[in-house]
Order: structure tokens, then C-alpha cells, then sequence
């Protein structure tokens, strides 16, 4: 397989506006000829589906959830970063840029964060012109705080909810052209496969969740916006419903899927409490600004947290990052936790937590405006704990919340699919190793509104397509797969019931492909992996009936993608053999437990090609150059 | 904890329903309502029985999916909260909790505890938005909006769009839901241009779909998981009836023109 970054040539600053100016243009009255799937309507396919919409393109939406407002998006709580510099902190582009590729420990497009960067302010704008809420000073302008890994205040914020703010703006947007008749909407309706006609994306196969209707749709291109796969792990702070099926059946049909072992723990999250749990819950890393992490000095120490004095507390990210502080990124924190819970000096009955105290800041700026600033996120802590955080400190620990890796897409954000799009959490394009905080929201918004729209003209335009339509023998195959799967799944009854396999494998994957690996730990879940995914077809059940509502059938489904996605996973874990970002090998580390980088050997995305049910995948290596940031050791001391 | 529950079983749009008896044993009082449905669930299924379909999401209370009446109750018993938020602590063991859908004339069941609400998305199309293309836009910090109209433009934006106002009304009207959209965007400059248009057509939309009318019960604001206020309503009828005047001076300009 060659992977082609089709980066533009010429200085980093002027590499988007020429390669504008060169990409091929389709003419107004021509749009509306080319139909274009969007699966997905979350930041990234929302706003993608709207521009194009308004653009002309005859647009065809698909969500699994009844309405394009639930896509997990909605979830978001801390910010979306931007280089507007409004603070006069010395930001710029250039910072913020730089910030991304270090922040993702070197392992990303230098040309791609370069775009994605120039284009956050855009973004910004665009967000006010449709209404969004941000949050504001007293005269009017916009307010910033700050996110982790940045020593600058760029991250806009409608108060804990600046995901859900963002994609009402895109989903109007997107109702607008629904209303005008440029966007059919399929809401309730999941996609299983991709159809490829002559070696280009020409459609897609869906199930309609309610009545059961195996359905084709035929297009010129097909674009994914499915988010992420932190859901392999069973317990995430994803939303029950976020898959991978759609970028899996893709990889399946021959889209790379790159860096799938790069996934983001996140530091600061509700610590699990129970076997019947059934998620996680984010505390957004913005509550670091005014929040203190810190555990006690003593080992075991049980007393209540407002009980141990000032000089037997260890604030320890103060202390290991003076810098950065409570504010270091997200890998490194989480880490630094695992660190101090391991040592015995975790809080709260399962010995799993660390404090993120409040008590100085209200101190210093009153209970108002801590309220005033994170009010939502201390209600919902409150709901699930019961436990005030105005009065006693959070307890938090790391989980799993993004995943860095997806499919693989060059400049354009085409796949190895011609004619196959991937925007969003969905596509490995901009993070690296390692996303930093409120910069999701930025890529799903840059890749959905500011590129696609661009990058799909070049596509259609140099394309001569053949016109095909649903009845072409290459639907109907994908029409009887998918068919066979669904009989297979439902024709099993065993003795277990889907959740029961996905949290085992979720168990195996949190021990063996989580916040540290190591070389005999995934050798041993990639023995495990495979038994378990035997079991999985022999003894589910999956009750109820294929022609109507099934959501045991839904996650079915879903899991049974998982347990082949984990195994790439740990074989690319496997694979790379240092440390990086959210990717910690412990034979590679240096003596005070940071990251070990190897660039001299793995300096490259590494893209990995389906090779058939029976056969390993192969491993293509898009090599990686860095001109523009000097590759160094990742410092936040 | 050890419940019963009666929850509304129903196969499909067009099949009849009926309250069905369920126990929920040794239920964490930690578990939220819907790990404890999972629990009953995963039961349902290795006896061979179909599981109760109910839709969910975050559960966080912020997406909106889920919608469950619980003891008559929108969302439960607790105020401010959404039925993913509500936990077993907040009922007594050994209590009979009745589990039911939404039921407003405009949300048809899709199955048991699931409907449909794409009115609600019929109503957004119909004027819920600014018109503004992507790439028009001019720099963020040119139009100062004032703290206020933004933070109370916030506080209607917060809806999860959830349908729980339209099934706690009696009269079964989603007027929360339309005047949070309309004040939310009525709060703001950019939102000026469209806005006497916007309350007619989404009013007019709110209306064909079948939802009642608001003669002001309040239960909505009671039942709402973002604790949205009912004076949006006043704001959206003050609105309106600017814009049925606006509309006449515009005929008669027209007129005369
Ligand atoms: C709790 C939480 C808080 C976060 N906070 C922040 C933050 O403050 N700042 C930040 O920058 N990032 C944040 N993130 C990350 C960020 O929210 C996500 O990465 C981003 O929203 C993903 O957007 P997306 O459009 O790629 O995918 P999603 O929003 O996940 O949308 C996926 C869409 O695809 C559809 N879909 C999926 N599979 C199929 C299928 N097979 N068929 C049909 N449709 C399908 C879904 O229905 C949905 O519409 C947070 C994430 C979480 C979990
Ligand atoms: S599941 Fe999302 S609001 Fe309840």
C-alpha cells in the first residue's frame, strides 16, 4: 500500500492558501449533481454535512441516535482552543502550533497542525456568528481560561458545556439545510459497511434501527465523522453508544487504520465504584485551573482530606512539574496519579484517587465565582457521589476518554479509499501521541466546516465517475454480509449476554493495553484477546428478533468490531517499541519515569492494512519529518 | 435494594401496551436508574425474554436520549435531573417504582420506554438558527455582547432537547423547549436580523406537530433536568405578538408601495 501525505509543497505558513488556489473547483450550478454521505453528525460531520450543504453539494446525514443534536459531541464540557491571542499572552499561531506537535509528543503532520491551527480562529468566529454562547467579560468581550499543556489562555468556553453549545450551532446549521431540502437526514440509522466500486467509495449499506431495513445508498463520496473508539475498554467516558464499527468495516474494506494503540487517558475523572458501572464520568481538565491535585504524604493514610494538615499533603504535580503544575498535560498527569495510587498513597475506599481540592480557590475568589465558572460540573460530581465539592475535595482518577488513532487520511483527509473521508475524532490526523485539552473540538470543527468543504471539490472535480446506483453486485454482497452477520449474531442464544464479553474485554485491555504496557503483558492479551472473541461467537445472546428495534443486536455488533480492533491495538502497542504520549512502554522510559522517545527508529505513523479474517495485518510506515519544531525531549518540568 | 417495577411494555408504533411486573434485586443504592435497568435487562435476556428498550446516551444528562416517566414524574422524582442522573439512593428498598415513556400526542412510541421526537428537529429546521454560512464571519471580537444577554442566552441554550417539558404539561405543549431556542437566540445581536421571523415559524411548527398550548401550568419547569424558566415563555409571547404586529405594518407598507 503507498501512503501518499499529498502535504503541499512550500513554506509551512503558505501551504494551505496555495494548495487552495491549486485544488480543482467544482462550478455552483455542478454541485448539486454530486451526492455526498455524511455518516455522522457530530462536530465533524455535522458542521461537514451544513457546509456542504450550503455549498450546493445534495448531502445524505446518518446518525445512529434519534436526533443529529445527541452525537457524542454534545458531551464536551471544558473548550475549544483557538490562536485569537485576545488575551495578549503571547500567543499566536505559530504557539499554539508548536504547543500541539509537542504536546503530541512528536508523532504528528507537522503541514496538517500547522492548518489546523491557522484555522482555529476561524472557527471561533464562525461559532459567534451562529449564536454560540461563549463566555464573556463584563464589557462584552470574549473570555478565555486556560487548558493543559499551554502556558497561554486560548481555550474559548460556554460555561461547563462548550460541546454541547458547539454542535447546537452546527446542528442548526444542519436542521436549516434539512428545512431547505440540501440535506436528507437518517437519524436512528447505522452504517455497516462501506461499498468500494473500482477501487473508489461509492456508497454505503445501513440498518435502519427501528424497523430493521438492510438499506444501500449510492454517492460520488463518502465521508466518516463517527468519533472514537475509547469503547473498547467497556468503561469510558465516551457515551454508551460511540463505536468503531464504521471505521473498522472501512479498515475492512481497505482504508489504513493508523496509531490505533494511541488512545488518551484522561486524568481527571469520577473513579469507578462499582461491577454494575456502566460508564465513566469526565471532570474537565478547565477544573484544573482552580483546582489543587494532591494525595497524602504518608502511605495509607485514611483520615478525611480537611483533617490532614498543609505539610502531610503532597501536591505532587506542583511538585514534579513546578512549570506547568496542575496544569501539565493529560498523559502526564494521569501517569503521575497511577504513580501515587500504586505507591499506596491513592484516596477513597478503593485506594484509586487523588483529591482535586477547591478550597484555595474559593478562598481566594469565593464560592461564587468558582460556581459561576464550573457550576454544571460540580452538580453532576454531586449527583453521582453525593458528596459536596464546594465542602470536601473531588476524588478523581484516570480514564479512558479519546483515542488519538483512526483512520489513516492524508492532507485532503481522504483515506486510503479513494473518495472515503474521515473527519473528526474518527481520522488519527492532528494529535500525535497525545491530544492536548480543547483541542477535539477545534479539529472536528476545522476538518467539518473549513477543510472537507474544500478538500472534496479537488476530489470530485479530477474524479470521472461512472454512474452506479444501489441494484451494482457490489452492494448487494455488502447487503447479504451484513445480512449474514446480523442472522449469525441473533442465531447463537448462548449463555452470555453482550456486556458481559464487552467488559471483559474491556478488563483485559485496561490491564494490558492501558496507562503502561509492556512486551510480555500484551503478548498475553493477544492470546487472551482471540479466546475470548471465539467464546464471544459461540455463547452470546443476542435476543429478540432482526425487523424491529434491538439495541442487545445494536451492541452486539459494535462488540463484536471491538474484540478485532483490540487485537490491533495490541499488536501495534506491541510494535512500538518506546514510549510516547499516551503510549508508555515500561522497558522505555528515562530514570525519573518519563516517556522514552526512540525517534531514530520510530519516527512514523504507523499505518496498518487489513490482510483477510485469517491473515496479521501489514505495517506501512508513513515516516514522519520534523521541520519546523525540533524533535526534543518533552519537558514540562 | 430490592424493587418492583411495572413498566410499560409495548412491541411496536401500532401494538398495544401494557404495564409489565419486573423485580430488581440487590441493586447498588450507588447505581444510577439505568444501571439498575441494565441490570433487569441482562436478566430478561438469559431467560430468554426480550429486554426493555429505552434510549440513553451520555448518561451524564447532557445528550437528552433518555426520557423515562418514573412515578408519573418526568425524569423521576428529583428536580434538575435527568433520568441518567437519578440514582437508586434516591428511592426507598423495597418501593414498587412504575416506569413509563413520554406521553405527548406528538412523540409516538417507538417501542416500551422509547418515542419519537423528531417534532422537536422539525421545529429547530423551521427557524431555531442563524443564517450564517460558514466563512462569512467576521472577527468574534467585533460585536460586544453584554455579560448579561449572554449568560441568560446560556442559561435557555442549556436544553438537552429531552421532550420532558411536552410530558410533564398536561395540555402536552413543548412551549419550554420553542422559547428556550428563541430566547437563547433573542439574547444576542447576531440573533436580531431573523428574530420576529424565527417566533412566527417556529411557533407555527410547534403548532402542526400537534403539541397543545400553553396556558401557563408551570409542571414544565418543575420537570425540566436544566431547570429552565418558564418566563422564556413570556419572552417568546411577547415576541410574538411584536412580530403579529410587525407582520401587519408590513402589508400595509406593502401596500402602499
Ligand atoms: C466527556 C467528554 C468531554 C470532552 N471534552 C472536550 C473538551 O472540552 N474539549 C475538546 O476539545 N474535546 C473534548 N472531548 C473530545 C471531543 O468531544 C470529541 O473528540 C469530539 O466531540 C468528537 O467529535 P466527532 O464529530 O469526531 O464525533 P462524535 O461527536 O462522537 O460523533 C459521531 C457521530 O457519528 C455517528 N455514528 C457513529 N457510528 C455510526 C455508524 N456506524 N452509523 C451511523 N452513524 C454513526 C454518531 O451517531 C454521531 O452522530 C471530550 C470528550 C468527552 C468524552
Ligand atoms: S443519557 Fe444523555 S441525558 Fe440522559
Amino acid at each position: 500500500m503507498e501512503l501518499r501525505s499529498r502535504v503541499p509543497d512550500g513554506p509551512i505558513e503558505e501551504k494551505w492558501d496555495s494548495h487552495r488556489f491549486d485544488m480543482k473547483l467544482v462550478n455552483p450550478a455542478n454541485k448539486r449533481k454530486y451526492t455526498v454521505i455524511v455518516v455522522g453528525s457530530g462536530l465533524a460531520g455535522g458542521a461537514g454535512a451544513a457546509t456542504l450543504a450550503e455549498l450546493g453539494y445534495n448531502v445524505k446525514c446518518f446518525c445512529f441516535q434519534d436526533s443529529p443534536r445527541r452525537a457524542h459531541s454534545i458531551a464536551a464540557q471544558g473548550g475549544i482552543n483557538a490562536a485569537k491571542n485576545y488575551q495578549n499572552d503571547g500567543d499566536s499561531v505559530q504557539r499554539l502550533f508548536y504547543d500541539t506537535v509537542k504536546g503530541g509528543d512528536f508523532r504528528s503532520r507537522e503541514a496538517n497542525v500547522y492548518r489546523l491551527a491557522q484555522i482555529s480562529v476561524n472557527i471561533i468566529d464562525q461559532c459567534v456568528a451562529q449564536g454560540v454562547p461563549f463566555a464573556r467579560e463584563y464589557g462584552g468581550l470574549l473570555a478565555n481560561r486556560s487548558f493543559g499543556g499551554a502556558q497561554v489562555s486560548r481555550t474559548f468556553y460556554a460555561r461547563g458545556q462548550t460541546g454541547q453549545q458547539l454542535l447546537l450551532g452546527a446542528y442548526q446549521a444542519l436542521e436549516r439545510q434539512i428545512g431547505k431540502g440540501m440535506v436528507t437526514m437518517y437519524p436512528r440509522t447505522e452504517m455497516l459497511d462501506v461499498v468500494v466500486i473500482d477501487g473508489v467509495a461509492r456508497g454505503i449499506v445501513t440498518r435502519n434501527l427501528i424497523t430493521g431495513a438492510i438499506e444501500s445508498h449510492a454517492a460520488d463520496a463518502v465521508v466518516l465523522g463517527t468519533g472514537g473508539y475509547g469503547n473498547v475498554f467497556y468503561l469510558s467516558t465516551n457515551a454508551k453508544g460511540s463505536n468503531a464499527t464504521a471505521i473498522w468495516r472501512a479498515y475492512k474494506r481497505g482504508a489504513a487504520f493508523a496509531n490505533p494503540c494511541f488512545t488518551q487517558i484522561h486524568p481527571t475523572c469520577i473513579p469507578k465504584s462499582g461491577d454494575y458501572q456502566s460508564k465513566l464520568t469526565l471532570m474537565s481538565e478547565s477544573l484544573r485551573n482552580d483546582g489543587r491535585v494532591w494525595v497524602p504524604l504518608a502511605k495509607g493514610d485514611k483520615r478525611k482530606p480537611d483533617t490532614i494538615p498543609e505539610a502531610e499533603r503532597d501536591y505532587y504535580l506542583e511538585r514534579m512539574y513546578p512549570s506547568y503544575g496542575n496544569l501539565a498535560p493529560r498523559d502526564i498527569a494521569s501517569r503521575a496519579a497511577k504513580r501515587v495510587c500504586d505507591e499506596g498513597r491513592g484516596v477513597g475506599p478503593t485506594g484509586l484517587g487523588v483529591y482535586l481540592d477547591f478550597a484555595a480557590a474559593i478562598a481566594r475568589v469565593g464560592e461564587d465565582a468558582i460556581r459561576e465558572r464550573y457550576g454544571n460540573l460540580f452538580v453532576m460530581y454531586q449527583r453521582i457521589t453525593d458528596e459536596n465539592p464546594y465542602r470536601v475535595p473531588m476524588r478523581i482518577y484516570p480514564a479512558v476518554h479519546y483515542t488519538m488513532g483512526g483512520l489513516w487520511v492524508d492532507y485532503n483527509l481522504m483515506s486510503t479509499i479513494p473518495g472515503l473521508h474521515v473527519l473528526g475524532e474518527a481520522n488519527f490526523s492532528d494529535h500525535g501521541a497525545n491530544r492536548l485539552g480543547a483541542s477535539a473540538l477545534m479539529q472536528g470543527l476545522a476538518d467539518g466546516y473549513f477543510i472537507i468543504s474544500n478538500t472534496i471539490a479537488d476530489y470530485l472535480a479530477a474524479k470521472k465517475l461512472s454512474a452506479v446506483d444501489t441494484t451494482h453486485a457490489a452492494f448487494k454482497e455488502a447487503e447479504s454480509r451484513v445480512s449474514e452477520m446480523t442472522k449469525k449474531l441473533l442465531a447463537t442464544k448462548g449463555s452470555r449476554t453482550v456486556d458481559s464479553f464487552h467488559r471483559e474485554l474491556g478488563n483485559i485491555m485496561w490491564e494490558y493495553c492501558g496507562m503502561a504496557r509492556n512486551e510480555a503483558g500484551l503478548k498475553t492479551a493477544l492470546e487472551k484477546i482471540p479466546k475470548l472473541r471465539e467464546e464471544f461467537w459461540r455463547e452470546v445472546n443476542v435476543p429478540g428478533s432482526a425487523d424491529t428495534l434491538n439495541q442487545a443486536l445494536e451492541k452486539a455488533g459494535r462488540v463484536a468490531d471491538f474484540f478485532e480492533l483490540a487485537e490491533l491495538m495490541c499488536r501495534d502497542a506491541l510494535e512500538r517499541k518506546e514510549s510516547c504520549g499516551g503510549h508508555f512502554r515500561e522497558e522505555y522510559q528515562t530514570a525519573d519515569g518519563e516517556a522514552l522517545r526512540d525517534d531514530e527508529h520510530y519516527a512514523y505513523v504507523s499505518a496498518w492494512e487489513y490482510a483477510g479474517d485469517k491473515a496479521t495485518p501489514v505495517l506501512n510506515k508513513e515516516p514522519l519529518e520534523f521541520e519546523y519544531v525540533h524533535l526534543a525531549q518533552r519537558s514540562y518540568k | 435494594m430490592n424493587l418492583t417495577l411495572r413498566v410499560w411494555r409495548q412491541a411496536g408504533p401500532k401494538a398495544p401496551g401494557k404495564m409489565v411486573e419486573y423485580k430488581a434485586t440487590e441493586i447498588s443504592p450507588e447505581a444510577s436508574f439505568l444501571e439498575m435497568m441494565d441490570v433487569v435487562n441482562d436478566e430478561l435476556t438469559l431467560k430468554g425474554e426480550e429486554p426493555i428498550a429505552f434510549d440513553h446516551d451520555c448518561r451524564e444528562g447532557i445528550c437528552g436520549s433518555c426520557s423515562m416517566m418514573i412515578d408519573g414524574h418526568a425524569h423521576g422524582p428529583n428536580q434538575g435531573t435527568a433520568t441518567c442522573q437519578l440514582h437508586m439512593r434516591s428511592f426507598e428498598d423495597g418501593a414498587t417504582i412504575f416506569v413509563e415513556p413520554w406521553r405527548v400526542r406528538a412523540f409516538p412510541v417507538v417501542k416500551d420506554l422509547c418515542v419519537d421526537r423528531s417534532a422537536f428537529d422539525r421545529i429547530i429546521a423551521a427557524g431555531g438558527f442563524i443564517t450564517a454560512a460558514t466563512g462569512g464571519a467576521q472577527d468574534a471580537n467585533n460585536v460586544l455582547v453584554p455579560k448579561v444577554a449572554s449568560d441568560l442566552a446560556m442559561d435557555s441554550a442549556a436544553c438537552i432537547g429531552c421532550g420532558a417539558c411536552a410530558a410533564a404539561c398536561p395540555n402536552g405543549s413543548a412551549s419550554l423547549f420553542t422559547a428556550a431556542k428563541i430566547t437563547h437566540l433573542a439574547q444576542l445581536p447576531q440573533g436580531q436580523p431573523e428574530r420576529y421571523r424565527r417566533v412566527v415559524e417556529m411557533v407555527a411548527q410547534h403548532d402542526a406537530e400537534g403539541f397543545g398550548g400553553c396556558t401557563l401550568h408551570g409542571e414544565c419547569q418543575l420537570a425540566c433536568p436544566k431547570e429552565i424558566s418558564i418566563d422564556t415563555i413570556s419572552r417568546m409571547n411577547r415576541d410574538y405578538m411584536v412580530a403579529a404586529a410587525m407582520s401587519q405594518e408590513e402589508k400595509v407598507g406593502g401596500g402602499t408601495g
